[in-house]
C-alpha cells in the first residue's frame, strides 16, 4: 500500500524528517508515538503533500505511484486521507457542501457519476448516525464554532464519507473526552477493512486501547527507532520514552 | 459546487466572455460636448421644454465645477471633450413594436450575453426593459404589469407619456447640483428606465433591466428614477456587461429612489462591465450616483450589489431615512483583481425618529488591486433612537493587493446606537490545503471559500442573480492564487 524510504524532509530549512522508512501493508493499522517535536505531525503533512514541506531526499510510493508527484488533490483522489489535528474552519462554506463537493471531485476522478443532492443526503445521514452527530451540522459552516470534538468527529465523518485506501489520523485523540474519544474510534473500527490502511499519529496509549494496531512504531529525531506490535504502546505507557531513545543510541554506536 | 457544473471549465477559460463587439451602425452625434449637444440631445428625443431647460442648468453649473478627487483611485484624465454623447442603434427611427421586429443582431448579441430576452422573461417572470446603446429596444410584460397599474418602461418613453411624473420627480433625490458626474448625468443623459408603483399595489414581477455598452468612445449616461407609492413593494433588478474595447469608457449613471409611507424598494445590482486587461489597459470607468429617499413613514430601501467589473468604481448607494421609523440597507461585494480599482460604500443619513440602517460590505482584492470601503453614517439631531450597524470585512487574496476601510460617523442625538465592525483577512493556506486533501482542486477552493465569504450578500440577491454573481465571482477571481 504505502512503502516510504530513507525519506529526507525540512521544514523552514531545518530538517525534520533524517531518513525514515516504513511499509504499510493493506488493511493494517499503524500507531506512530514518539515525543515530541520528533516529527510525527510533519510526517504526515508531508504524505498528504503540504506545500511547506520539502522533500530533499528518499522515496515514498503510493499504491504503485510515487506519491511525491502529485499534487495534494491528486494524492487525495488515489485514496489518502488525512484527518487534521487542527481542522480549520471555513466560514459560509457548509459542511454539507464542502463533503459533497469532496465526495464528488473523488467520483469524477474514478469515472463514476456525480451523486444528486437527495442520494448524498441519503448517505451523509448514514454516516452522521454512526459518528452521533445531530442534523443540524449539515447546515453549518465547515468546522464554524465548533468545539474540539465536533471537529475531530467532522474528519472522521469526512473519511466515512470519501472512504480512503489510506487514512492518516494526526492526534484525532487529542483534546476527546472519554465519551467522545468512544464515539470516534467506533468510527474508525467501522472502517476497518482488508482493502483500507490506518496510520495513527499519538501521543496516547489511551487510543489504542479503543482501535487496536496491528504495529506500533517510536519515532524519534526523524527516524523510526522502533517497531513492534501493541505490547510496545503498553511497555512506553509504563516506561516512558527514555530508554527506547537510550537503547537506539546504544544500537547505532555498536 | 462549481465543478459539478460542466461548464464551469469553459467558464473559467473564455476569460471576458462579453468582450465581442456587435456590427450595428450606430446613429452617433460627433465628440464633444457643448450647449447645442444638450439641444440636439433634447430634439432627438423630442423633449419638453422643462426637460431641456433642466439639462441647460445642469450643464452650466458642471462647468464651474472640478472633478472630485477625494478618492483613493489613480486613472489618467479624463477628456470629456473627447466623447460622443449619443448614440443610437439606427434601426430606431421605426422602432420595432415587438420583439419580432428587434434587429437580430441584437438578439443575438443578448444571447451571446446568456439573456435570452423572450425565453428569460416567459421562464423567469422577469419584465426586460433591454437598454442597447442608449436607446431602449424592447420591453415586455407590459401588458401585465399595466393590468396592476405599474408603469414600467424606458425613461424616454416615460417623458413622452407621463411627462408630469418626470417633472414632479426628477432631481428631488439627486439634484442637478449634486456632484460632478451627477451633474453631468443631468445635462446629458440619453436613456434609462422609469418605474412608478402606485398606491398599495405589490409589484407582480421583479424587474430587471440589461445595460450594455457598445459604441467605441459613447459615455453611458443612464437616468433611472423609480417611485413606490404608498404601502407599495417592488424589487428591481440590474445587471450588465460590456465588450471588450482597448479605450477607457466613462460610465456616469445616476439612479433615485423614492418610496413614500409603507412603500418598499429593493434595489439589485450585478456589475461585470470590462475591467481593462492584466495591466489595467481599457475598462470602464463607471462613477454612479445611487441614492434612495426614505420620504414616508416605515418605509424601506435595500441596496445589493455585486461589483466585479470596471477599472474604476466611484459608487456609494446611499439612503436618506426622512420618515420616522424608516430602513436603510446596504449590501455590498466589491471584487478588483489585477489592476483594478474600486471606492465604494454607502451613505445613511438618519433624519426621521427610530430610522434603522444596516451595511454589509465584503472587499476581496487579488492581484495589485485596490479596493476601498467609504462609509458614511450620519445620525442628525432629530434622529431619536436612530440605529446603525456596520460590517465591513475585507479578504486579500496574495500580497499585492490592498483594503482599505474609511468610515465616517457623525452622530448630533445622543440616543443614537451606532456600531460599527470591520475584519481583514486573508485566504489562508490552511484552509486550501484543508479543500485540497480533500480533492478539491485549488481554482475551485478558493471559488467556494470566497462565495463563503460573501454569502451574506448573497443571500439578499434573487435566487437567479445569486447563481450568476458566484458565477461572475468565479471568472474574475480565475488565477489569482497559484
Amino acid at each position: 500500500m504505502l512503502k516510504i524510504d530513507n525519506l529526507h524532509a525540512r521544514v523552514e530549512g531545518r530538517e525534520i524528517l533524517k531518513g525514515l522508512s516504513l511499509t504499510i501493508g493493506e488493511g493494517e493499522v499503524h500507531a506512530i508515538m514518539g515525543p515530541n517535536g520528533s516529527g510525527k505531525s510533519t510526517l504526515v503533512q508531508v504524505l498528504a503533500g503540504r506545500d511547506d514541506y520539502q522533500v530533499t531526499s528518499g522515496s515514498v510510493t503510493f499504491l504503485g505511484k510515487n506519491l511525491l508527484d502529485l499534487a495534494p488533490e491528486e494524492r487525495a483522489h488515489e485514496g489518502l486521507f488525512l484527518a487534521f489535528q487542527y481542522p480549520v474552519e471555513i466560514p459560509g462554506v457548509n459542511n454539507t457542501y464542502l463533503l459533497k463537493a469532496a465526495l464528488n471531485s473523488m467520483r469524477k476522478h474514478r469515472g463514476e457519476s456525480d451523486l444528486d443532492a437527495v442520494e448524498f443526503l441519503a448517505l451523509i445521514r448514514d454516516k452522521m448516525k454512526l459518528m452521533e452527530m445531530d442534523a443540524s451540522f449539515l447546515n453549518r459552516g465547515v468546522n464554524e464554532g465548533f468545539s474540539g470534538g465536533e471537529k475531530k468527529r467532522n474528519e472522521i465523518l469526512q473519511m466515512a464519507v470519501l472512504e480512503p485506501r489510506l487514512a492518516l489520523l494526526d492526534e484525532t485523540d487529542s483534546g476527546l473526552d472519554i465519551d467522545a474519544l468512544k464515539v470516534v474510534a467506533n468510527g474508525v473500527n467501522s472502517l476497518r477493512s482488508a482493502d483500507r490502511s490506518i496510520v495513527m499519529v499519538t501521543h496516547y496509549q489511551r487510543l489504542l486501547d479503543y482501535i487496536e494496531p496491528d504495529f506500533v512504531h517510536v519515532l524519534s529525531a526523524g527516524r523510526i527507532i522502533r517497531s513492534g506490535d501493541k505490547s510496545l504502546a503498553l511497555e512506553l505507557e509504563r516506561r516512558g520514552y527514555d530508554w527506547v531513545l537510550k537503547e537506539a543510541l546504544e544500537e547505532s554506536q555498536a | 459546487m462549481a465543478s459539478d457544473n460542466p461548464e464551469f471549465e469553459q467558464l473559467v477559460n473564455r476569460g471576458y466572455a462579453h468582450g465581442f463587439v456587435t456590427d450595428i451602425d450606430s446613429d452617433t452625434i460627433p465628440p464633444g460636448l457643448n450647449e447645442d449637444v444638450i439641444r440636439m440631445i433634447s430634439a432627438k428625443k423630442k423633449e419638453p421644454e422643462f426637460l431641456l431647460n433642466w439639462r441647460l442648468r445642469a450643464y452650466e453649473h458642471w462647468l464651474t465645477m472640478k472633478e472630485p478627487n477625494w478618492a483613493h483611485l489613480h486613472h489618467t484624465p479624463i477628456d470629456y471633450q473627447a466623447i460622443s454623447y449619443f448614440s443610437a442603434p439606427k434601426s430606431r427611427d421605426d422602432a420595432p413594436k415587438s420583439l419580432d421586429e428587434v434587429d437580430p443582431k441584437l438578439l443575438e448579441t443578448y444571447e451571446k450575453l446568456g439573456i435570452p430576452l423572450h425565453e428569460r422573461a416567459r421562464l423567469a417572470g422577469v419584465a426586460v426593459d433591454a437598454v442597447f446603446d442608449s436607446v431602449s429596444v424592447a420591453t415586455t410584460f407590459k401588458g401585465k404589469l399595466a393590468k396592476a397599474g405599474v408603469i414600467f418602461c424606458s425613461f424616454s418613453e416615460a417623458v413622452q407619456l407621463h411627462p408630469e411624473l418626470i417633472e414632479r420627480y426628477l432631481g428631488k433625490v439627486v439634484p442637478y447640483t449634486d456632484n460632478y458626474f451627477a451633474t453631468l448625468n443631468s445635462a446629458v443623459f440619453t436613456d434609462g428606465s422609469f418605474v412608478f408603483i402606485p398606491k398599495g399595489v405589490r409589484c407582480p414581477l421583479e424587474l430587471s433591466t440589461y445595460f450594455r455598452i457598445n459604441a467605441a468612445n459613447t459615455g453611458q449616461f443612464e437616468r433611472t428614477l423609480i417611485v413606490a407609492e404608498e404601502g407599495s413593494h417592488v424589487s428591481y433588478l440590474e445587471g450588465c456587461t460590456a465588450p471588450m474595447r482597448d479605450e477607457n469608457q466613462l460610465h456616469a449613471a445616476v439612479v433615485e429612489l423614492i418610496a413614500m409611507d409603507d412603500a418598499e424598494i429593493k434595489y439589485s445590482t450585478v456589475q461585470n462591465w470590462y475591467p481593462g486587461d492584466e495591466e489595467g489597459r481599457g475598462g470602464i470607468y463607471n462613477f454612479v450616483t445611487k441614492r434612495g429617499d426614505c420620504a414616508g413613514r416605515n418605509s424601506k430601501i435595500s441596496w445589493t450589489q455585486v461589483e466585479t467589473g470596471s477599472a474604476i468604481t466611484w459608487k456609494y448607494p446611499s439612503c436618506i431615512l426622512r420618515g420616522d421609523n424608516s430602513v436603510g440597507e446596504f449590501y455590498s461585494v466589491a471584487v478588483t483583481n489585477n489592476m483594478q480599482q474600486a471606492d465604494t460604500g454607502t451613505k445613511m443619513v438618519h433624519i426621521g425618529k427610530n430610522t434603522s440602517s444596516t451595511i454589509v460590505s465584503k472587499g476581496i482584492s487579488a492581484g495589485r488591486a485596490q479596493s476601498s470601503y467609504r462609509g458614511l453614517v450620519q445620525v442628525m439631531a432629530g434622529a431619536e433612537g436612530a440605529r446603525n450597524h456596520t460590517q465591513c470585512d475585507s479578504l486579500l487574496m496574495g500580497d499585492k493587493c490592498g483594503a482599505h476601510t474609511f468610515p465616517y460617523i457623525e452622530v448630533k442625538n445622543p440616543s443614537a446606537r451606532v456600531e460599527h465592525e470591520a475584519t481583514t483577512s486573508k485566504i489562508g493556506e490552511d484552509q486550501l490545503f484543508y479543500c485540497r486533501q480533500r480533492g478539491i482542486s485549488e481554482e475551485d477552493a478558493v471559488n467556494m471559500i470566497v462565495n463563503g465569504f460573501c454569502k451574506e450578500v448573497f443571500k439578499e440577491l434573487p435566487m437567479e442573480f445569486a447563481v450568476e454573481a458566484q458565477n461572475l465571482l468565479c471568472v474574475s477571481l480565475e488565477g489569482a492564487v497559484g
